[in-house]
């Protein structure tokens, strides 16, 4: 690890790079080429991207030095290169979801988020490595490659938005989107030492993001910092007349928000999320970060939410079931993967879908298939349906009490590569703290709490109010204030 | 045995928007295959749809003009089934919350005979519920292909209960409903664009007896004439298998309006699983008091009612009204006509003869063009001209061409026609003569006690007068000089 200081411009933040931009102490371009750099340096052993246009990038990058010749820069985040998870539609970019069935797969459209980061002045960089369609939580579900956890390239990065998780944290991009349906961006984050944020759902427009669970699916940010979220997070958010279930609401400017916002807080500690299966580690460290917030003067308390235990269960169902529609439209007809030699139209569906999806897609089609069937739905998804209504109930009756909650990201922190890959139901517990987030609707994000002996980096997550992500942001970063873990980075 | 035919009705009817259903790219006909597309509609990774509002305006619209009780609140749910015109593989339609339900629709059944009016019924509907379309399969010598273009047109479908009892009723239904659907300006209903498709379900059983047969799907029926022969068809078929002691199979009949014949498509065994589930991208609508007033405002009233009224108020046959009323434009400028003339008959009958004429001959392009060449003040001052013997019969034509092509005003026309200028009555007293004198057969007859005889001598004297004669005058001179012949 190194000490903070003054570090390699791949490792600063977009807060640094921006000022610096906007005081011509440097370019675009030369940013990019410092990225770009590193990425040939560490790529090799990260596996964060499964595609990158250096090119196209450097051409971006030198738009952005125009505008800003021009006097035309569009903020902070012109010029910084964003790494994008492959399940975000840029336009002429590879969108993949790391699934056979979309290898070739070029986007002809901007979803809204890239739309908004283009408006940004943002460098759309790279299309970041999943577990394919997003299902999974190690990244090891890819169809092209496995992501590597830069503390420790035997562990994996967390998933599924294990390419973005890992590509910040390697200095592969400045910061980066992902999306987050049962933990997706919360839980790699933790894993790989950064800030990574889930939105209220309906705050960040789902238009142009390959759906997963519909219900559950949000676009969200990875940063170094939670300044940098901020500023993320506020290029993608707000009302979107292309998606339904995006919400009319005001987007305040989350940066300048932060400094407004000091506390102190009413925070909740729910007794059901340090139970058993907790890493000793991982648990002291979290419970060191609650001493901090009381050391702030915060009043901490302990709450309950009582069906917390149901919450894996409730997800698996509801996101299947979704699942299991979502993804018939990848059926070999219109654009993807299409089997050879077919004898018919129903053959061409079972060949195609046979050889594009992976094991873990197929398995949670098949689950959605089961709990959707006639006969079935009233037991399995009406039925996790009202739990979700529980559990939001639950969240909803103790922020009557305080402002925000305080658990672990991840029980454990990051995982041997192989460990859990054979065995879902333990690859599924590793979302257990952050899925009835997804279920309740409610924005969530995961910071640094520190590290393990062995040097592995360890989140804690803080779960806002609805539509409360500046709170949520300012909460963190009161922690974040006090302790150096943002200037260390991975050795590569 | 005597036995009953139960048929119910499921009909698809396109609903008129500028949008599909669930995007912004245009909705149409006839265009370069796969031009009306988008993510969405082509279902792309990461689209997602929006509802079009319009749409739901329209089927509430419906509703109310069919007297459906509206749903608070729009909910859609996923359809999901594979097939390859179907971009997502799952329709967005509505599953357990129809946005109407009940209502009915008034039927008119074959009347005695064409200028008589058959006997009118209401038949019930269960539900009617929006949903889109889906795209267009064909298949030729070099594969499968697909067009997308008519994939995500808002789609609305209509189910009627099990209420109707023969192939004439059906066909009724039909007639009526499409009616309904082009007065609402809900849906054109051209069936040769597939804007309106009807499948039946058909059972028979022995008359009086309240169970349902078992029932048989007729699809494909793709023209209101092919709906009433496919029925008829169906309901033959199964009188045959019941009166030679064998079980009719709940099946899906395809039924070819060319050959007359069906086949099976598929058994009960062979029914589809849905697995609805409400679409977790779209919320559902509040449709509140306040949006349906709006729309009830719009509605127009209904073509039987219109009828009803036309035939009381206006004190015109049922050959008039039964012409006029499924054409609301033409009713409208109608009811104009009648009203600024003060002469409805008059007005109904030179509307279905002259103007229908022009229309069928292609002088006029459509109503709105009748309306723009007359416009219903100046057809009523010619209405009024005719009634008063300004304009005879044998001159009407003649005027109404010239205001078809011109903009002068009938007294111009009467005065460039020459109309005005009256035979004096020596003139006429003389053409009187020279026809009695003419027919003496029908100066016998009329001597004789008939009366209608004196028709006999009017064409002649008219003929002579070359439209300068007041049909009245001429009666009068007619009868005068036959009293004293």
């Amino acid at each position: 690890m190194k000490p903070a200081g003054s570090p390699a411009l791949f490792h600063q933040t977009v807060a640094a790079l921006a000022a610096q931009l906007e005081a011509r102490q440097l370019s675009a371009v030369e940013l990019m080429r410092a990225v770009i750099a590193r990425t040939e340096a560490v790529e090799e052993r990260v596996q964060a991207f499964n595609s990158h246009d250096a090119a196209d990038a450097l051409a971006q990058a030198a738009a952005s030095d125009a505008r800003r010749a021009a006097g035309q820069a569009r903020g902070p985040l012109d010029g910084i290169p964003v790494g994008l998870k492959d399940v975000i539609a840029v336009e002429g970019q590879p969108l993949t979801a790391s699934s056979r069935m979309l290898a070739n797969f070029v986007s002809p459209y901007d979803g809204t988020a890239a739309r908004k980061l283009k408006a940004a002045g943002a460098v759309c960089w790279g299309r970041l490595n999943l577990d394919e369609f997003a299902m999974g939580s190690s990244t090891e579900n890819s169809a092209f490659r496995t992501t590597r956890n830069p503390w420790d390239l035997e562990r994996v990065p967390g998933g599924s938005s294990g390419g973005s998780a890992a590509a910040v944290a390697a200095g592969e991009a400045i910061v980066s989107f992902g999306s987050d349906t049962g933990g997706s961006i919360r839980q790699p984050a933790a894993l790989c030492g950064i800030v990574g944020m889930k939105p209220t759902y309906g705050l960040v427009s789902r238009y142009g993001l390959i759906a997963f669970a519909s219900s559950l699916d949000q676009i969200g940010p990875f940063a170094r910092t939670v300044e940098d979220a901020a500023i993320a997070l506020g290029a993608v958010a707000g009302h979107d007349p292309l998606d339904s279930t995006s919400v009319p609401v005001e987007v305040p400017d989350y940066r300048a928000e932060l400094a407004k916002r000091r506390g102190p807080w009413k925070l909740g500690i729910p007794k059901e999320y340090f139970g058993a299966g907790l890493d000793p580690e991982v648990g002291a460290a979290v419970e060191a970060a609650i001493g901090h917030y009381r050391k702030l003067g915060c009043q901490v308390r302990e709450i309950s939410l009582p069906h917390t235990k149901y919450a894996v269960g409730a997800y698996y169902i509801i996101a299947t079931a979704e699942c299991s529609s979502n993804l018939s439209r990848y059926d070999g007809i219109r654009y993807g993967h299409r089997a050879a030699g077919a004898k018919d139209v129903v053959d061409l569906y079972f060949q195609s879908r046979a050889e594009g999806f992976g094991a873990e897609v197929k398995r949670r089609i098949i689950l959605g298939t089961y709990v959707l069937s006639s006969g079935y739905y009233d037991a399995y998804y009406l039925r996790a349906q009202k739990v979700r209504t529980l559990i939001r109930r639950d969240f909803l009756e103790a922020y009557k009490e305080v402002d925000a909650i305080l658990t672990p990201t991840s029980p454990t922190p990051a995982f041997k590569r192989g460990e859990k890959a054979a065995d879902p139901l333990a690859m599924y517990l590793s979302d257990t703290y952050t899925i009835g987030v997804n279920l309740a609707g409610l924005p969530g994000l995961s910071l640094p709490c520190g590290f393990t002996r062995d040097g592995l980096p360890i989140g804690l997550q803080i779960i806002g109010q609805p539509f409360a992500e500046a709170e949520l942001l300012a909460i963190a970063q009161a922690y974040e204030r006090d302790h150096d873990w943002v200037g260390r980075h991975p050795e590569l | 045995m005597n036995y009953e035919a139960v048929i119910g009705l499921e009909v698809h009817v396109q609903v008129r928007t500028k949008s599909k259903m669930f995007s912004r790219t245009a909705a149409g006909y006839g265009l370069p295959a796969n031009t009306l597309t988008d993510p969405v509609v082509l279902a792309l990774p990461g689209a997602l749809p929006v509802m079009n509002r319009a749409a739901l305006d329209q089927v509430v619209k419906a509703g109310l003009l069919l007297g459906c009780e509206i749903a608070a609140v729009c909910k859609w749910d996923r359809k999901n089934y594979f097939y390859p015109d179907s971009p997502k593989n799952y329709q967005i339609s509505q599953y357990d919350q129809p946005i109407c339900a009940g209502g009915s629709v008034e039927i008119e059944l074959p009347g005695a005979a064409r200028n008589v009016m058959g006997e009118h019924k209401r038949i019930p509907l269960t539900r009617i519920h929006l949903e889109e379309d889906v795209g267009k399969l064909s298949h030729d010598a070099g594969g499968s292909v697909i067009d997308f273009n008519r994939a995500g047109t808002p789609l609305m479908e209509i189910v009627s209960e099990p209420a109707l009892r023969s192939a004439d009723e059906a066909f009724a239904f039909l007639t009526a409903l499409k009616a309904v659907m082009i007065y609402g300006g809900i849906s054109d209903c051209d069936m040769e664009k597939g804007q309106l498709r009807c499948d039946a379900n058909i059972s028979i059983r022995p008359a009086g007896e309240a169970k349902l047969g078992t029932k048989v799907e007729l699809k494909n029926l793709n023209s209101i004439s092919f709906v009433r022969d496919g029925i008829a068809h169906e309901i033959r078929r199964q009188l045959a298998v019941a009166e030679r002691g064998g079980t009719i199979v709940q099946e899906t009949r395809d039924y070819d309006g060319q050959t007359g014949a069906s086949q099976s498509l598929r058994s009960k065994e062979m029914a589809h699983d849905y697995r609805y589930f409400p679409d977790p991208d779209l919320m559902p609508v509040r449709v509140d008091e306040a949006w349906k007033a709006r729309l009830r405002a719009e509605c127009p009233e209904l073509p039987f009612d219109r009828q009803r009224r036309f035939l009381e108020r206006y004190q015109v046959p049922y050959t008039i009204t039964s012409v006029l009323v499924p054409d609301r434009e033409l009713g409208d400028y109608f009811e104009e006509v009648a009203q600024l003339s003060g002469e409805p008959h008059l007005a109904g009958n030179w509307i279905i003869n002259t103007c229908l004429q022009f229309l069928n001959d292609g002088q006029l392009a459509g109503v709105p063009d009748l309306r723009t060449k007359i416009p219903p003040a100046r057809a009523a001052d010619f209405i009024r001209k005719r009634a008063a013997g300004a304009i005879t019969s044998a001159a009407a034509a003649g005027v109404s061409s010239a205001m078809l092509t011109g903009t002068a005003s009938t007294d111009e026309i009467i005065k460039a026609q020459g109309l005005d200028a009256r035979a004096d009555a020596g003139e006429l007293e003389q053409w009187c003569r020279d026809a009695i004198a003419g027919n003496p057969k029908a100066l016998a007859d009329f001597k004789s006690g008939k009366e209608s005889a004196i028709n006999g001598f009017k064409g002649p004297v008219m003929k002579a007068a070359k439209g300068k004669a007041d049909p009245r005058q001429v009666d009068e001179t007619l009868r005068r000089l036959l009293a004293q012949a």
